[in-house]
């Protein structure tokens, strides 16, 4: 049998190693092949505009060639600050309470339950949105406008409920399994001798948590948090069916929004025949990019060198 | 005042167990507010037109046919995503463990994997835009797959990776040591070894590639017929209950829950059935 025989098999080993090198950097070339093309997709509009109008610009009208960014990066970051905020609190108890309190059987059933809760498709997490969250805040936006209209944030003007908080409540729930599972894993790294020791001492379990194992975790939740952040940012049609879609800058959550995403996802059809709105809104998708890519290269490193150290 | 301090430390005890409590309701509940939404608007709209058939003359205003376009566009186009990125995953995660393990090399190949994971859909389906743009193609099938496996290939390579980092490092010595090459290490015993592990990460992807819209939108386009040829537009289910929900007609809104609904159904069934695979196929390995 020659085609056992040992060097045809060691020169089947060895081709097959080239082609894992050369499929190894797939990913590396996949990360630069889609910076530089959206680089080069924007650079019409990049060096013909200063960036002073384009990002600090609050004017948009295409027809006219008025590209201004602000009302939508503004759109972006302030949805996901207020998903993080309703999201943060929460998630990090239900994690405290899943791997400090809780018993064995109630952490199994909690893993199917966080892997269902990330499967459901964002225009799912859109359609509830519709029914249930945007008239949740349609009734309840008016009377809190009413009690705490004195500051900016509470100021309602927007009779409809299509807003920046529903799309913060949305976001909240589709990023919460992620920031669960992270903070889970996290608080699981801490070895249970640091427990033992403050329970011994006559510490209770909340104190325990708070003075013994929290202290610890904390970078790891922060980074959790900011992985939970950049899906928060790139999230499309969920947010787009929900916050209002309006290129204004407002402070108010009650107030609808534009985010990047949407932005792209409502006007690639009609891109091509306006100059420069192509260019536009591949700068949109850059800059979405970009700063998705800080915060996740920022987490993931960090969160490795925790979660690795305890693996290993 | 001893005693008082004691009683303070209970009450904080007490407020925060229940805080958590109410934490971990919260998000089991939200959960089940959505399932309930979905079924509660969906299943009065469903009937056999809405899988059984294509969208007939004026569909769009409330008149007969169904979404069974976009079902089978979202089978074609998560499949053929999800076998595409697989083509690619399975090698690449062998390489990262049997081949390149912890190395330099291998590191940075995982952070460009979870560079690509987090990148947003939409990102991607601008970029499958403009590729498709400057090779004069028009929206397709096969450009709705091409992207979605780019979207599936890091979600497949990192869960395939981390089940393979999983094996007992005995196994591959053991099979080094009786002669087999790092291939055959690699093909007859690791992949034996991590099938149920292969089995739920092409289940992940699939599920995460049949749910997305913001990346096909733009490659795949929407139609009303059935896909013949990988050259034609497809038509996808994230797409209608997206484009059914914006029209001002509550029949046709209605039928948007019942596509969505038939979405969820889907993916439930994937995550759902990944489990039960997994058991399944777990008895092929070593423990």
């Amino acid at each position: 049998m020659s085609e056992s025989s040992l060097s045809f098999r060691r020169s089947k080993d060895r081709l097959a190693r080239r082609f894992f090198w050369f499929l190894a950097a797939l990913p590396i070339v996949l990360v630069t092949a889609i910076l530089v093309l959206l680089f080069l997709r924007a650079w019409p509009i990049l060096h013909t505009k200063p960036l002073a109008e384009l990002f600090g610009g609050r004017v948009w009208l295409p027809n006219k060639g008025q590209f201004g960014f602000l009302p939508f990066i503004v759109g972006t970051v302030w949805v996901t600050i207020v998903a993080m905020v309703i999201a943060v609190p929460p998630c990090i108890l239900t994690a405290i309470f899943l791997a400090e309190y809780a018993g064995p059987r109630l952490q199994t059933m909690m893993k199917p339950l966080l892997d269902l809760l990330a499967a459901i498709p964002s225009v799912v997490y859109g359609v509830w949105g519709m029914l249930m969250i945007v008239p949740l805040v349609q009734s309840i936006g008016p009377r809190i406008s009413n009690v705490l209209g004195v500051l900016p944030i509470f100021k309602s003007h927007n009779p409809t409920g299509f807003s920046v908080l529903a799309g913060g409540i949305v976001l909240a729930v589709m990023i919460a399994p992620f920031i669960i599972a992270v903070t889970y894993e996290v608080l699981r790294t801490v070895p249970s001798g640091y427990r033992e020791a403050s329970l011994a001492v006559g510490a209770t379990k909340w104190e325990t948590v708070r003075y013994a194992v929290l202290p610890q975790t904390l970078s790891g939740i922060v980074a959790g948090s900011v992985l939970g952040a950049s899906r928060a940012l790139g999230e499309t049609m969920a947010v787009l069916m929900v916050v209002g879609n309006v290129p204004k800058v407002s402070l108010s959550i009650f107030d609808p929004a534009y985010p990047l995403p949407a932005l792209i996802a409502n006007n690639y059809g009609e891109m091509m025949s306006i100059p420069l709105y192509d260019a536009a809104l591949m700068t949109a998708a850059l800059i979405l990019l970009v700063i998705v890519v800080l915060f996740n290269i920022s987490s993931t490193i960090f969160l490795r060198s925790i979660l690795g150290k305890a693996r290993l | 005042m001893r005693h008082t301090r004691f009683r303070r430390r209970r009450i904080e005890e007490y407020i925060f167990k229940i805080l958590m409590y109410l934490s971990f309701l919260l998000v089991a509940s939200s959960l089940g507010f959505i399932l309930l939404t979905v079924l509660v608007k969906g299943l009065p709209a469903m009937n056999w037109a809405m899988v059984t058939q294509s969208p007939k003359g004026g569909y769009y205003l409330g008149k007969e046919g169904g979404i069974l376009n976009a079902i089978i566009g979202s089978l074609y186009l998560a499949g053929g995503g999800t076998l595409l990125a697989f083509i690619f995953s399975l090698p690449l995660a062998l390489f990262l463990e049997v081949y390149a393990r912890r190395s330099r090399m291998a590191n940075i190949i995982r952070l460009s994997l979870d560079v690509l994971w987090g990148i947003p859909s939409i990102v991607y389906g601008a970029f499958g835009f403009i590729i498709m743009l400057s090779l004069n193609m028009r929206s397709s099938l096969l450009g709705g797959i091409i992207v979605l496996a780019l979207l599936e290939l890091p979600i497949m390579t990192r869960a395939m990776d981390e089940v393979i980092r999983l094996t007992p490092p005995d196994l591959e010595a053991a099979s080094l040591a009786l002669g087999a090459t790092r291939l055959e290490t690699a093909i007859h015993v690791v992949v034996r070894q991590v099938l149920p592990g292969i089995a739920t990460a092409i289940l992940l992807a699939f599920g995460r590639g049949i749910g997305d819209a913001a990346s096909v939108m733009f490659t795949a386009g929407y139609t009303d017929r059935i896909p013949t040829s990988l050259l034609r537009p497809a038509a996808s289910l994230p797409l209608a209950v997206f484009f059914q929900l914006n029209t001002p007609f509550p029949e046709v809104q209605r039928r948007a829950y019942a596509a969505a609904l038939i979405l969820t159904l889907i993916v439930l069934a994937i995550s759902l059935g990944s489990r039960w695979l997994s058991g399944r196929l777990s008895k092929y390995a070593v423990k």
